[in-house]
């Protein structure tokens, strides 16, 4: 059996977010929030491969007590076991701390033959986590990848999206992958699992049950970036607007575009 | 805190050239080091060969480190190749190009120096104290976010292509210290390189529509498809339509998208958020269509229109039709 595991976080559903002007941090309460669409993607990826051998799928959260609804609803998918990371000292991690209590929560659990990320979070959206967890982890990273080729309990063939070409390579195991959305298109839940989903029990990691117990490792204590200031953008000299529709707007748009 | 000293920038290759992203962050570091005063280094891996050794030795930093190598891309041997350099000079920046390989290890190097890492930075400047000012947009709104590594080193940031201009000033006779880089005992197989065709893609087009929230059906999305056809270019959209699953990653403009520089761009239902705009301010003419008379994509358009986009594409449609 191989063990999976598949970081995803909850974001708002909206990319707009109000902030908070002193902290630099988005204020999250009161905003709908949804599973990050690129994390779908990484649990699609594990959800094919249980469907290719015999896989135990975890997924581990770090976020606000409420991000127990990420958990709830992936079990409904039929993933094994969902651990959310939470704990007020957690709060206001950059790359360095997220990817810090990432490891320190997948490694109180277990040793995992595969670790599987989003290509990016729609808030933070660095694309840096998965990396920086596989440094953590001591593991070879991969990125951009497209498809599982082959997989067996100990290699796979995968490929690469590596912007200027794609990449086909035959990868051991252990190691971290960040997968493209496009290749994974998340299927629906069905509903006998959504059913299940409901008696499954959510695991709750605090500080107190990690390895490191040091709080200053953790959230804005353990980031080594800081927001120092924010700004609305310049805004260039506008152009004054026209109000036109229909055949004029039409014409108009090819006249412009045909002037020198 | 690690005092460092100097700017150190990844300089991406592919195949026997420097990736222009890289020569956009050297010129950048030059800008840096002019009021730093501080050395400039460089680290490239790539394949061995005069043409690329000639570009190298052009570049304007003090000291250079040329990888040599010619296998697979692997973000853990990168990271151990650029880290091996920058603990010889313990810099106070490293910058590195945000493509899907800059990015695929620059955190690595960040865990292995416990320090910051800030992506997609669209600015960069250095304060009395030597701290980079790392400024992107923020949170989806209209917000930029400064941000400082400040008691770590190296400060580390990537930048897009696109972002920055091009280097001109070559000239420097870089001391060059070449090494071999290899494929240790990690087990990884490289079994094949496919070269992505390049003539599609958005960022090679003169004239792109692109298509936002705005678009109310999928299916209204062939008639603007066809319009970018008929206009000789292609259809590109805003990450809302992508996140939609409407239109592909590929034809994404913007700071987490493509960079793009047209001659001819045509925004139809776009509200044009900074991480929009970002990616396509540099086209030569830029043309939005809004309902809303207070998008801010109307700030830097060249021809802004108040209209529906829903009355004026068809006649678009028509009127080229009608010349054919
Ligand atoms: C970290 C981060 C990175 C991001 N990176 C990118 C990026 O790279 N690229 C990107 O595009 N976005 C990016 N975004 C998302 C960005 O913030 C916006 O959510 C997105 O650009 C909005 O797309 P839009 O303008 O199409 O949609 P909206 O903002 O919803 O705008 C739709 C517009 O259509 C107009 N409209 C409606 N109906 C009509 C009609 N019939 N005719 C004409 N106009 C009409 C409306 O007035 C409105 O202005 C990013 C967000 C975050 C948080
Ligand atoms: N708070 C988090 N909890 C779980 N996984 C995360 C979290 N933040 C980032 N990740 C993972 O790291 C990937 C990249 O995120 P980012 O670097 O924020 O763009 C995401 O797609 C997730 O797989």
């Amino acid at each position: 059996m191989i063990k999976i595991a598949v970081c995803m976080k909850q974001v708002p559903a909206y990319s707009e977010g109000d902030m908070d002007e002193k902290t630099g941090l988005i204020k999250r309460n009161g905003l709908e929030t949804i599973i990050n669409p690129y994390d779908l993607a990484a649990l699609e990826a594990a959800l094919q491969l249980k469907e290719r051998l015999d896989a135990r799928i975890d997924v581990f959260s770090m976020g606000p007590k409420r991000a127990e609804s990420l958990i709830r609803d992936v079990y409904a998918y039929g993933v094994d076991a969902g651990y959310l990371l939470t704990n007020s000292k957690f709060g206001g991690a950059d790359v360095l701390a997220t990817s810090y209590t990432l490891m320190q929560g997948i490694q109180v659990i277990d040793d995992y033959d595969l670790v599987i990320c989003g290509k990016q979070t729609t808030d933070g959206d660095t694309s840096q986590v998965g990396p920086a967890l596989a440094k953590w982890l001591a593991l070879p990273s991969y990125q951009g990848v497209m498809r599982i080729l082959e997989v067996s309990d100990k290699q796979m063939k995968i490929s690469q999206d590596l912007g200027k070409f794609i990449q086909f390579l035959e990868v051991p195991l252990p190691c971290l992958i960040s997968v493209n959305r496009e290749e994974f298109l998340p299927r629906m839940p069905s509903f006998a699992g959504r059913l299940q989903s409901k008696n499954k029990e959510i695991h709750y990691l605090a500080l107190s049950d990690l390895a490191d117990k040091d709080e200053n490792h953790y959230g804005m204590k353990g980031s080594a970036t800081k927001v120092k200031r924010i700004f609305p953008p310049a805004q260039t000299q506008a152009v004054k607007a026209q109000f036109l529709e229909g055949r004029d707007g039409a014409q108009a748009i090819l006249s412009f575009i045909r002037k020198e | 805190m690690t005092k460092g000293r100097g700017i150190f920038v990844f300089l991406e290759c592919t195949g026997n050239r420097i990736e222009e992203v890289s020569l956009e962050l050297l010129a950048k570091a030059c800008e840096l080091q002019k009021l730093s005063q501080e050395p400039l280094y460089g680290v490239a891996i790539g394949k061995e060969g005069k043409e690329l050794e000639t570009q190298l030795l052009s570049l304007p930093v003090e000291k250079l480190w040329w990888y040599r190598y010619d296998g697979a891309c692997l973000p853990a041997l990168w990271e151990e190749a650029v880290l091996a350099c920058i603990e010889e000079v313990l810099p106070s920046v490293l910058l590195l190009g945000g493509t899907p390989i800059g990015s695929g290890f620059a955190s690595r190097v960040a865990v292995a120096m416990k320090t910051g890492v800030t992506a997609d930075c669209t600015m960069l400047e250095l304060d009395e104290g030597g701290n980079l000012i790392q400024t992107r947009p923020a949170f989806g709104g209209n917000i930029m976010a400064s941000i400082l590594t400040e008691k770590t080193r190296p400060q580390i940031a990537t930048v897009r292509q696109g972002i920055f201009p091009v280097l001109t000033k070559k000239h420097q006779q870089a001391e060059m210290v070449k090494r071999r880089l290899s494929e240790q005992d990690s087990g990884v197989r490289l079994l094949k390189r496919e070269e992505k065709s390049l003539d599609g893609g958005i960022t090679k087009q003169e004239i792109l529509v692109v298509a936002g929230r705005g678009v109310k059906r999928e299916d209204d999305l062939e008639q603007l498809r066809e319009l970018a056809h008929l206009l000789g270019g292609e259809l590109a959209s805003s990450r809302a339509l992508v996140e939609k699953g409407w239109m592909p990653q590929s034809t994404q403009i913007g700071l987490s998208g493509n960079v793009v520089s047209p001659q001819v761009i045509l925004t139809l239902g776009v509200s044009g958020t900074i991480q929009f705009m970002t990616g396509m301010k540099n086209a030569k003419k830029i043309i939005a269509v809004n309902t809303d008379k207070e998008a801010p994509i109307f700030s830097i358009a060249h021809f802004p229109i108040v209209g529906d986009l829903y009355t004026i594409v068809p006649n678009l449609l028509t009127l080229l039709k009608e010349r054919e």
